[in-house]
Order: structure tokens, then C-alpha cells, then sequence
């Protein structure tokens, strides 16, 4: 599959089925549970149980927003997509959602919010999807708002796929340019599929505060992701042989016999299969004529 | 969108200096029942800009709920945090429109969500 980011705008690609899939997936419910709360623990908010005020950028169908509901805090999330977020209304997200695009500035009071998340969003700024996207442009809008609109000293944990270095650096750059310090946090950097990076932003100067967290398994760490195993591997698995010998059919004279073929109708049975009846003709040989 | 919302949002079209506060045109108004958090109420006071919140409570149908000055000291009193929180957190516009303070643009809003996408000419 080709990256989502390629194939259309935000606001066509998250179309009505698409966002189904985010309150149908059980297997993308758990991933953006998952980050989220990643995400949250990344922004590091004073442990003392005081709900605050915080951002949800391309907040989607609210799953991220769930995880900071969870927590008792109150947010305001931003997408583009009108399907997702009426996915969100369905799912009563408790934040109150905004229409709106993070590439045309945020429009926020400066300095009101305690921190902000986005999941799997801001790379979508780097893609120019009408003749009057400015990557550049939207990206310094985006980011200029963003620290605008934060408390000095609050955070905010970007989650996010570029599609390559180039890409990742211009984010940075632009975050930077913004007045912002932080850097990228990478969560199991040896692994293609769990591998997740976060972009943490701190509003201010550098100071002890800012210095950055540590990754997830840097240090040969072992993920212990369930879904590390399932059905996708087959994009990540390399062919080492080209002219790899062909494993060869063995081939009874006999045939496999009665039995085992006894044995595999009562497998599809248990399975559910219709399967005919055991009978005498049952793997009964054919005669021997033209 | 709560009061919560539209207290943090402005206008954000080219060229508009104070596009703060938004005005409110309430078409259809509920109320869902929030837990209270008197910290979270403290901790948030500061940054509220009084006066836009009281006209809010007003565009929404209540112009009795919160009195015209608040300061620090009247968060003390129990009976002042429940309407604070009510105005803030309680208060819905399903429908209705914003409205930038200065050219006059209108924000729709449906189902509680206010578009604010900007045509390609207000960027």
C-alpha cells in the first residue's frame, strides 16, 4: 500500500469508509491507544491530578482524545476531515472538536494551553495538495501558531511519519525556526513496524527541563508488542536466495490413503466446511479404463 | 463547542488584528452534566478573558449566570465556581454560527463542531 499521505488530501482520503474503519479496527483502536498514551507520557505534565486544557491536533475520530479523557484532562481537538469527525461525534469524544486546518494556523489565544498531542498528522503538512499549498508556508504557519498558543515551559509531543530524512528534517527546521527545543524521541528504532517517532517540543529556551527523554528500546530492548508477529510481515521480510531450489512434491505411488483422507474431511468439518459424507466409495480407487 | 472554546479561539483570517472574541449566534443550545474540578477551574481562571465569557453566557440564553467582574479572590465561594462551571464546561452550541468581530465572516457550526476552514483568499 502506498503511503496515505500520496494518494489523496486529508479531507477526501478520510472519507466515510476510511473513518469506519477507526471505530470498526480493533487492531488500529489499540495502535492509537497505544501512541496516545505514549504521547501523553511524553509531555510530561506535572503528576499532581489537576485536569488541564490541552490540544489534540488531527484528532480524528477522538481515539487519542479518549486517552486524555481517561486521564481527566479537557481538550480541543483540530481535523479536516468531516467524516472523522462525525466518527467522533458517534463515538461522544468529550473534547470539543473544530473543522479546521493546521496548515492555515490554529487561531488561539496566545499562551492558553497546557500542552498539545497529534497523532500520525503534521507529516500530512509536507504534501501540496492544492495550487495554493505552500508546504513551507503551511508548516511556519502551523508551528508559529502552535507556539504562540502555548504556556511557557508546556510541551508538545508530535507523533508523526515522514516519509523520509528530508522530510523529517524540514518538520524540525521549521519547528525550530518557530522558537521551539526539543527533538525526536524514537520508540524501537530496530524495528520497521513498531518503530514510532515523536517530535518533542518544549516552548522556551533549552534548559534541564527540555532535555529530551529516552526512546523505547534503544538499547537492544525488546518489544513486546503482540501484534509484532501478525499477518503484516510480509513488507518487511527481505528474499535472501533468488534461485532458491523449489521444494519438491513427494509423490506416493499409493496415493495417501484411505485414513488421511478420512482424517482431513473431519477437519474441515470441525472447521465448518460443507464436506460430503464418509461413505464406501470414500478415496476408493478408480478403475483402471479409458 | 463549549464556552471553554470559543474563550481560546479567534478570528484567523489575513490581515484581522483583533479577530478576539468571536461572536456567537446560538441557533440551538444544550447542556451536558461535567464533573467539577475546582483545580482545574483555578488553574484555568487566569487565562479566561472575563468579558468574552460573560457575553458567550448571554449569545447562549443565560445572562444572569456569571456576574460582570470576576477576580481571584471569588473563587473561594462555592455557589461562583458551579456557575463558572457551568458557563465554561456545561454550555453546548449544537448550531448556530460564529462570527469574526471584524469583517463580519460567519463560522458555521453543525452538530457542535464550527468549521473554521479558510477560503484560499483569507490565508
Amino acid at each position: 500500500m502506498p503511503r496515505p499521505e500520496l494518494q489523496a488530501p486529508p479531507e477526501i482520503f478520510y472519507n466515510e469508509s476510511e473513518a469506519r474503519k477507526y471505530t470498526t479496527s480493533s487492531r488500529m483502536i489499540e495502535i492509537q491507544a497505544k501512541i496516545s498514551e505514549r504521547a501523553l507520557e511524553l509531555l510530561a505534565l506535572p503528576n499532581d491530578g489537576i485536569p488541564r486544557l490541552l490540544l489534540d491536533i488531527g484528532c480524528g475520530s477522538g481515539l487519542s482524545g479518549e486517552t486524555l479523557s481517561e486521564h481527566g484532562h479537557h481538550w480541543i481537538g483540530y481535523d479536516i476531515s468531516q467524516s472523522m469527525l462525525d466518527v467522533a461525534l458517534e463515538r461522544e469524544a468529550e473534547g470539543d472538536l473544530l473543522l479546521a486546518d493546521m496548515g492555515q494556523g490554529l487561531g488561539l489565544r496566545p499562551g492558553v494551553i497546557d500542552g498539545a498531542i497529534s497523532i500520525s498528522a503534521v507529516q500530512w503538512l509536507c504534501y501540496a495538495d492544492k495550487s495554493s499549498h505552500e508546504p513551507r508556508m503551511r508548516l511556519k504557519a502551523f508551528f508559529g501558531s502552535l507556539y504562540r498558543c502555548l504556556a511557557r515551559g508546556a510541551r508538545a509531543v508530535l507523533q508523526l511519519y515522514a516519509e523520509n530524512m528530508d522530510q523529517s528534517e524540514m518538520i524540525m527546521t521549521y519547528a525550530m525556526r518557530a522558537g521551539f527545543a526539543g527533538g525526536v524521541v524514537v520508540d524501537w528504532p530496530h524495528s520497521s513496524k513498531a518503530r514510532k517517532a515523536y517530535l518533542v517540543l518544549t516552548c522556551g529556551p533549552p534548559s534541564v527541563q527540555t532535555s529530551l527523554p529516552k526512546g523505547k528500546g534503544e538499547n537492544g530492548e525488546l518489544c513486546s508488542d503482540d501484534d509484532e508477529s501478525d499477518g503484516e510481515e510480509s513488507q518487511t521480510v527481505g528474499i535472501f536466495e533468488r534461485n532458491r531450489p523449489r521444494k519438491k512434491f513427494r509423490v506416493n505411488k499409493k496415493g495417501k490413503g484411505r485414513e488421511w483422507v478420512l482424517k482431513k474431511k473431519e477437519q474441515m468439518r470441525r472447521k465448518g466446511h460443507a464436506v460430503p459424507p464418509d461413505t464406501k466409495y470414500t478415496a476408493r480407487k478408480r478403475k483402471a479404463h479409458f | 463547542m463549549r464556552l471553554l472554546t470559543h474563550n481560546m479561539l479567534s478570528s484567523n483570517i489575513r490581515g484581522v488584528v483583533n479577530g478576539f472574541p468571536l461572536g456567537i449566534e446560538a441557533e440551538k443550545v444544550v447542556e451536558r452534566e461535567v464533573e467539577l474540578s475546582a483545580e482545574f477551574l483555578r488553574g484555568v481562571f487566569p487565562k479566561i478573558e472575563w468579558g468574552a465569557l460573560v457575553a458567550g453566557a448571554r449569545a447562549l440564553g443565560h445572562p444572569d449566570l456569571l456576574p460582570g467582574e470576576a477576580d481571584a479572590s471569588m473563587l473561594a465561594s462555592d455557589d461562583f465556581l458551579r456557575r463558572f462551571h457551568r458557563a465554561l464546561l456545561q454550555l453546548h452550541v449544537e448550531e448556530g454560527a460564529l462570527v469574526c468581530p471584524e469583517t463580519g465572516r460567519r463560522f458555521p457550526i453543525n452538530k457542535g463542531i464550527p468549521n473554521m476552514l479558510l477560503h484560499e483568499d483569507e490565508v
